[in-house]
């Protein structure tokens, strides 16, 4: 960063200078627009934070039938909500590292199966409760129980045994796995007292608000606790509060008219628009989310290698994202990790499209007649349409595709993971062996490709307890080249997520493990005086 | 006066008939959509085993016919069960809902009610000439617009370049009368509009239908001014079509507007039924649909009252 643009930058902040002008200046210098904004986040974030206030969110994403219930969690509302009056152990930072939180600290065995969480003595819940590593143990243990149906049952199901030393808890995994404090950091184990046993439901967290107003699918009011642990770094608003806005025009309309002072899901196709009202910012920030054409390889006709790669050559993957991202998101490689993530490899060879390949394959394949696509708008923003682009792309190499197109309601239980052919969309994961053992592992509920290959899974079992980083990065490599040479995974596009914040928002910067600032924007920003 | 009262245990014990089967048409409609309250809860994240133990949890392992006469039987000690999906005591929550679209119903039947008739019965004054055709025209221009466009345009104008009222019409329980009144009212306005041409298009056809009658002619004969005659001696007699359309459209004020409040992010009965039909939750559908059947019966059961007091000919039959 050249010293006159820091000058500038550190004006922005002081507020002795405003957005536009800042622009300005920035593009005299002869910086990028996208480069600038960037330089103006980093120093905002960085200004000192004003306390008091309220601050409003429009989120979309909540119902009448949200709990409080942390296992139950799914949807925007609740998240963004629950992460203002709970917190989980540890966190993952916008660089892609694991952040202390409830935890002090984290020490894993050299084998990497037994990990010692030294949990913090000063936290209190915010029924006056003292947090102890039994309330941590408890929640843990919640989680996994048989009747749980928890979200986290996943995660939590590899874990063989826990004990208690003093501050410590002690989790022994019955299979090693470097990656177990970024499991942790999974919204749906926020510690309640004594795991929530008492009251799944009860509300009550250790986190920075506390709850005043729940009223599902309408609005969340939490009010800032007095003893929170961490009062320096967040909760600066004195109120915060959660509106849930599921239409879209009614979400940048409360924007606009500031009643709210963020919104979360602004759609690719108006976000040249947003960008022209002013004292509204848009912050995007691409992510590891994705949009995803699955196909069941181990069902006639996909499970012809050759008609696999016909489909894959056939997807005009640039054209996805200039017509159904609008620019915001980035071109996906058929395997699903992206550089937003740890040791990632860049040097796999981008696959582009191409019908000549497309039609040798697809000949060589030896399928005869249509290829049937299920799609449907609830898979992701846009999926009718990018079912349709992909129909005539596929149509320019021979490739014949009927699009069905099925109702929202019950697309989820009734076509994805059931039709061997459908369109679907995956939020990512913190690290790659979380994204590959949910969907890819022969094992996986969710593994929609249907991808069972014995090799594959050693593989990713095998990097779980690679402590050496370069080894395990030359694994997470042969297994991304697999998946998307020999997987049922179409993959176009990883989108950005899109939101957009009134200018006396301050403290905003991009994290790219979720929109609204990893869901933590209400505790970690603050409003401008 | 004997008969109406027999009447109306005959309405009434049909109006209850009406809902025992709508009840279980919603019931069996809920079984026929795909996918169950278990799915739906867990959605893109249900794994088998989550599944299952959801199941077992929320009892839908028992044949359909039982969980019907369970429900029913809690439903006629006036206990409308908990919410599959999240919990929840579903009278309290409904109460809180219905109460809210209660409050959005009312006062836009207050603005929209009178201000119908009375235009109504100004066009039948002016009859053909300026002020019918101008009336006729905005109502019918308004009726045409969909809802949804209308809330836009005035969300546009007077929410984000005016600022005189909020888009976001949320209202709670801590906010005063007025600050709910000033909340609500871009949404009474488009409901307002919607529901204005079919009750004064059908008060002006009710009376100009009167109009035609020898008694009218004899009042405007015996000297009274125009509008007299109209309010005095025909409207009397128009009154039970004119109260047939204004029920309906207050059911509809009641039932019909979610599309109102998802653009005004009203919390009504409206979105808190949609969002449970998209989880599958049984109960509270049908607590739903019961109290939206109850709505119609009994606003019909007034509209048939009314008709038969104001009509002498019904009052008294041979």
């Amino acid at each position: 960063m050249s010293k006159e643009l820091e000058y500038f930058s550190k004006k922005v902040a002081s507020g002795k200078m405003d957005r536009r002008a800042f622009m300005g200046r920035a593009a005299a210098l002869g910086v990028s627009a996208s480069m600038a904004t960037g330089i103006m986040a980093h120093a905002d974030a960085h200004a000192s934070p004003v306390k008091g206030g309220t601050l409003k969110a429009g989120l979309q994403g909540g119902e009448s039938t949200n709990s409080l219930d942390p296992a139950t969690w799914a949807s925007d509302v609740p998240l963004n909500f629950g992460r203002t009056w709970s917190d989980t152990l540890v966190e993952v930072s916008p660089e892609g590292n694991v952040q202390m939180n409830l935890a002090e600290s984290v020490d894993a065995s050299p084998d990497a199966k037994v990990w010692t969480f030294k949990i913090r003595q000063d936290v209190e819940f915010h029924n006056g409760k003292t947090l102890t590593p039994d309330d941590v143990k408890a929640t843990i243990e919640r989680h996994s129980d048989e009747n749980s149906k928890s979200g986290a049952l996943g995660i939590v199901q590899g874990i063989e045994s826990m004990a208690i030393d003093g501050a410590n808890l002690e989790i022994t995994l019955s299979e090693a796995n470097a990656d177990l404090p970024f499991l942790m950091a999974d919204y749906h184990l926020s510690i309640q007292p004594n795991g929530g046993k008492d009251g799944v439901d009860a509300g009550i967290g250790t986190g920075p608000y506390k709850i005043v107003e729940n009223q599902p699918g309408v609005r969340h009011v939490g009010e800032r606790f007095a003893n929170y642990w961490d009062a320096e770094n967040r909760a600066h608003a004195d109120t915060v509060e959660v509106v849930v806005i599921n239409d879209p025009t009614a979400r940048l309309a409360a924007l606009q008219s500031g009643q709210v002072q963020m919104v979360n899901r602004i759609e690719p196709k108006v976000v040249e628009l947003v960008k022209r009202i002013p004292g509204v910012t848009v912050q995007n920030v691409a992510g590891r989310g994705h949009y995803v054409f699955i196909a069941h390889v181990n069902t006639a006709p996909f499970n012809n290698v050759d008609l696999m790669l016909a489909l894959k050559y056939a997807m005009n993957r640039q054209e996805m994202v200039d017509k159904i991202l609008q620019g915001y998101g980035s071109v996906g490689n058929d395997f699903p990790i992206n550089a937003s993530y740890p040791l990632f490899s860049d040097d796999i060879e981008q696959r582009t499209y191409d019908p000549d390949k497309a039609a040798f394959h697809f000949k060589k394949s030896g399928h005869d007649g249509s290829v049937l696509l299920r799609t449907s708008d609830v898979a992701f923003p846009g999926a009718v349409d990018a079912a349709q682009l992909y129909q005539q792309s596929a149509k320019a190499a021979g490739i014949d595709i009927e699009v069905k197109r099925e109702p929202g309601d019950g697309y989820w239980s009734e076509v994805w993971n059931k039709q061997p052919f459908s369109t679907s969309y995956w939020g990512g994961r913190p690290v790659q062996d979380q994204m590959y053992s949910t969907a890819y592992l022969s094992t996986a509920d969710w593994n929609d490709t249907k991808f069972i290959r014995e090799d594959f899974d050693k593989i990713i079992i095998g990097a779980r307890a690679e402590l050496d980083q370069a080894k395990r990065k030359a694994m997470y490599r042969d297994a991304a080249v697999m998946v998307r040479d020999e997987g049922g995974l179409i993959l176009p596009m990883f989108n950005d997520f899109i939101d957009a914040t009134v200018d006396s928002v301050g403290g905003w910067f991009a994290d790219p493990n979720s929109g609204m600032m990893n869901d933590k924007a209400l505790t970690k920003c603050w409003v401008k005086a | 006066m004997n008969s109406i009262w027999t009447l109306l245990a005959q309405r009434i014990a049909l109006g209850l008939l009406l809902l025992l089967a709508v009840s279980i048409l919603i019931f069996v409609g809920t079984q026929i959509l795909p996918g169950d309250v278990a799915q739906s809860i867990l959605g893109q994240s249900a794994t088998p085993t989550a599944l299952a133990n959801l199941r077992e949890e929320l009892g839908l392992n028992d044949p359909a016919y039982v969980r019907y006469l369970s429900w029913l039987g809690g439903v006629v000690q006036g206990d409308l069960g908990t919410a599959l999906s999240n919990g929840q005591d579903i009278t309290e929550q409904i109460g809180k809902r219905l109460g809210n679209t209660l409050f959005l119903a009312f006062w836009a039947a207050v603005v929209a009610v009178p201000l119908a008739i009375l235009l109504g019965l100004m066009a039948v004054r002016y009859r053909n000439r300026w002020p019918d055709k101008l009336i006729s025209g905005l109502t019918l221009a308004s009726i045409s617009l969909p809802e949804f466009f209308i809330g836009y345009v005035l969300i546009f104008f007077f929410a984000v370049k005016l600022r005189w009222f909020p888009s976001v019409a949320t209202v709670y329980d801590s906010m005063s009368l007025l600050e709910k009144l000033n909340a609500i009212a871009l949404p009474v306005t488009v409901l307002t509009l919607v529901v204005l041409a079919h009750m004064m298009r059908m008060t002006r056809a009710a009376i100009l239908n009167v109009m035609q009658s020898a008694y009218i002619e004899t009042a405007e004969l015996k000297g009274l001014s125009a509008f007299n005659v109209i309010f005095r001696h025909a409207f009397p007699n128009a009154i039970s079509p004119i109260v047939n359309v204004v029920m309906i459209n207050l059911a509809y004020l009641v039932v019909g507007v979610v599309v109102v409040e998802v653009i005004f992010v009203y919390p009504g009965m409206g979105q808190y039924l949609v969002d449970h039909v998209a989880k599958r939750d049984v109960p509270v559908v049908q607590a739903c649909g019961l109290i939206f059947a109850a709505v119609y019966v009994i606003l019909n059961l007034i509209a048939d009252v009314v008709a038969i007091v104001s009509n002498p000919r019904l009052r008294h039959p041979k």
